[in-house]
């Protein structure tokens, strides 16, 4: 046996099979393979992740010099800047539209399409077709269908339904739904595909289980389907909290975070003080801000699964 | 009860109509588009959502000129081949050492690589886009497709190590034995095996990379370097009340991606529930 120690073979006949020499070349060999990709994960990610963690402490512009102020980017946000304020309701809003409107969307359809058999293909494509499209094109689309003088609204009145043909994108009070509206359309479909496939996975031997027992069709989802896709449905809402807190294509498009902030996300509000303002400092620490909080949401969820809930 | 199970078959009506409804949902809006894109801004005033009454073409070479699509559609296709390119091969290398060769830490490095993927994009977005100014970056198509090589491959290394760990390493050890170097191993008796797995990749990381807005929005501010995405935010924009000729440009942007998704569903849809969750 050459036992290598830069190798760690899965088969130990394989091992065997090769020279000392050739062992430690295959080694690094496999190191020179995993060097470059690791390079532009350094430059473009690990690097500028911790200088942001410095840049947040500093009042830094993007040029020149940054000075040193502590917290100080922090106490700011958070006792001072508004905007934040109402952005980061706004993100919560957008956290529960979307823990909740897309879930019993694609958990219904993905039930309902598990149970057949005929025009199941055609019909998961179909779901699946919004999100292969680019956000801006979904987003252009809503854009104009939500529009009062030419959108489905419109239509609608022309055919006697009042009432929908409101501005939904300019109104304060309905502009952020609607761009939950717009974003959730393409979102929902896949979601559904995704529990598709973890129920198939569910052996039919427990629904005809079930159906000896007499569990009717709700029963049969409330009993095997949910607990049979559980892991599947945890991890998407885990992830769905997380990436509420990153949402920007759809608000950006479709309004800017206007009219007069009503649809401003913390995103939109980071790239308004990053790009537009250029206060590098605070927007780190808006980033770091966001970071933090995704981070406590997974902090969270890994307690509760050490505490003994089965999740 | 037990009728219910071997007697008649459940109804499943209303799980068609349900389901219809769904697709209608999801379909629809694409049609209108499809629709509006065809009919003149006279015609679209007064029939917003069907069918149009008369074709006009000329909307798509209209918008094709004034939305710039030659310059921008061809950066858009030379940010998603270098991308795919560059994914493919350092993420597949990457993939086949971690996989293979195994070296001692490739657990910790595949930790690592998850972690990776998981830290927000906003965390880092200001000091990188300063990086980029400094490094005069900024704007040029390098420092663009170095990012979304970056962005885009840990879960390309994810899915092609699990691919490459299926197979036994077998046909690799006789090759070798037949005296083949490590490279001609790598080139001729790898490549073959990781082929379907490098074409689910290449799928996903296309399809991201042709609808990416943020980061071409932030890196990639010059209008003749701008991608299709950004560039068409531009568009629509400037002709905001000329929805029939926006519309057109949406079409001409979602056709390549349409006409690939009938393609290469089956693998589309794999290639995404498995990698859709980077």
């Amino acid at each position: 046996m050459t036992a290598n120690p830069s190798i760690q073979d899965t088969s130990s006949r394989r091992t065997a099979s090769l020279g000392k020499g050739m062992a430690v070349r295959r080694g690094l060999l496999a190191w020179a393979l995993i060097i470059p990709i690791t390079l532009v994960h350094l430059v473009v990610v690990v690097g500028p992740g911790i200088s942001g963690l410095y840049y947040a402490l500093t009042d830094w512009s993007g040029i020149g010099k940054a000075e040193f102020i502590g917290l100080g980017n922090f106490v700011e946000l958070f006792t001072e800047d508004l905007n934040f304020r109402a952005a980061f309701r706004h993100n919560l809003f957008w956290m529960a539209f979307f823990l909740t409107v897309p879930m019993i969307m694609a958990l219904s359809a993905a039930s309902l399409l598990a149970q057949i058999r005929r025009g199941a293909m055609l019909i998961r494509s179909m779901f699946y077709l919004p999100y292969v499209l680019p956000s801006i094109v979904s987003a252009f689309t809503w854009s104009m269908l939500l529009n009062p003088s030419l959108g489905i609204g419109a239509a609608l009145d022309k055919i006697g339904i009042k009432g929908l043909d409101h501005p939904w994108l300019g109104d304060f009070r309905t502009a952020l739904a609607a761009i939950a509206f717009a974003d959730n359309w393409h979102w929902w479909g896949f979601l559904s595909i995704l529990f598709l496939t973890a129920m198939q996975a569910i052996p039919v031997d427990l629904y005809d289980a079930a159906k000896i027992d007499g569990a009717n069709r709700w029963q049969q989802f409330r009993n095997v389907t949910l607990p049979g896709i559980r892991p599947t449905i945890l991890f998407m809402l885990l992830m769905t909290a997380i990436w509420s807190f990153l949402s920007f294509d759809y608000v950006w498009i479709l309004t800017q975070g206007g009219p007069s902030g009503a649809s401003e996300l913390v995103s939109s509000h980071l790239y308004k003080q990053a790009f537009l303002r250029f206060e590098a400092g605070y927007a780190a620490a808006i980033g770091l801000t966001v970071s933090l909080m995704a981070g406590c949401i997974v902090g969270g969820f890994t307690i509760l699964r050490r505490r003994g809930w089965e999740i | 009860m037990i009728h219910r199970l071997f007697g008649q078959r459940e109804n499943l009506a209303p799980n068609y109509i349900i389901l219809g409804l769904l697709c209608a949902f999801a379909v629809i809006p694409i049609l209108i588009l499809g629709f509006n894109s065809l009919k003149s801004n006279l015609e679209l005033g007064e029939n917003s959502i069907g069918f149009p009454r008369q074709f006009q073409w000329s909307n798509y070479p209209d918008a094709w000129e004034q939305g710039g699509f030659a310059v921008t559609m061809t950066n858009s296709v030379i940010f998603v081949a270098g991308t795919v390119t560059g994914v493919v091969v350092l993420g597949g290398m990457a993939a086949y050492a971690l996989a293979r060769p195994n070296p001692r830490g490739s657990n910790m490095y595949m930790i690592y690589m998850l972690s990776l993927s998981t830290i927000p994009f906003w965390l880092y977005a200001v000091p990188l886009f300063i990086l980029w100014k400094n490094l005069s970056l900024l704007n040029t198509r390098f420092g663009l497709i170095t990012i979304y090589i970056a962005l885009n491959s840990p879960f390309a290394i994810f899915l092609l190590r699990s691919f490459l760990v299926k197979f036994p390493p077998d046909f690799e050890d006789a090759a070798r034995v037949d005296g083949a170097t490590e490279i001609q191993v790598l080139t001729k008796v790898v490549m073959p095996i990781m082929w379907p797995g490098l074409l689910t990749v290449a799928l996903v990381v296309a399809l991201g990379v042709w609808g990416e807005f943020q980061i071409a929005l932030i890196f990639m501010q010059e209008d003749e370097k701008m991608p299709l995405t950004t560039s068409y935010f531009n568009f629509m924009r400037r002709f905001s009340r000329d929805w029939s000729l926006t519309s057109a440009g949406a079409i001409m942007m979602i056709l390549p991606v349409l006409i690939i998704f009938m393609g290469l569903q089956r693998r589309f849809v794999e290639g995404l529930t498995q990698g859709g969750l980077k």
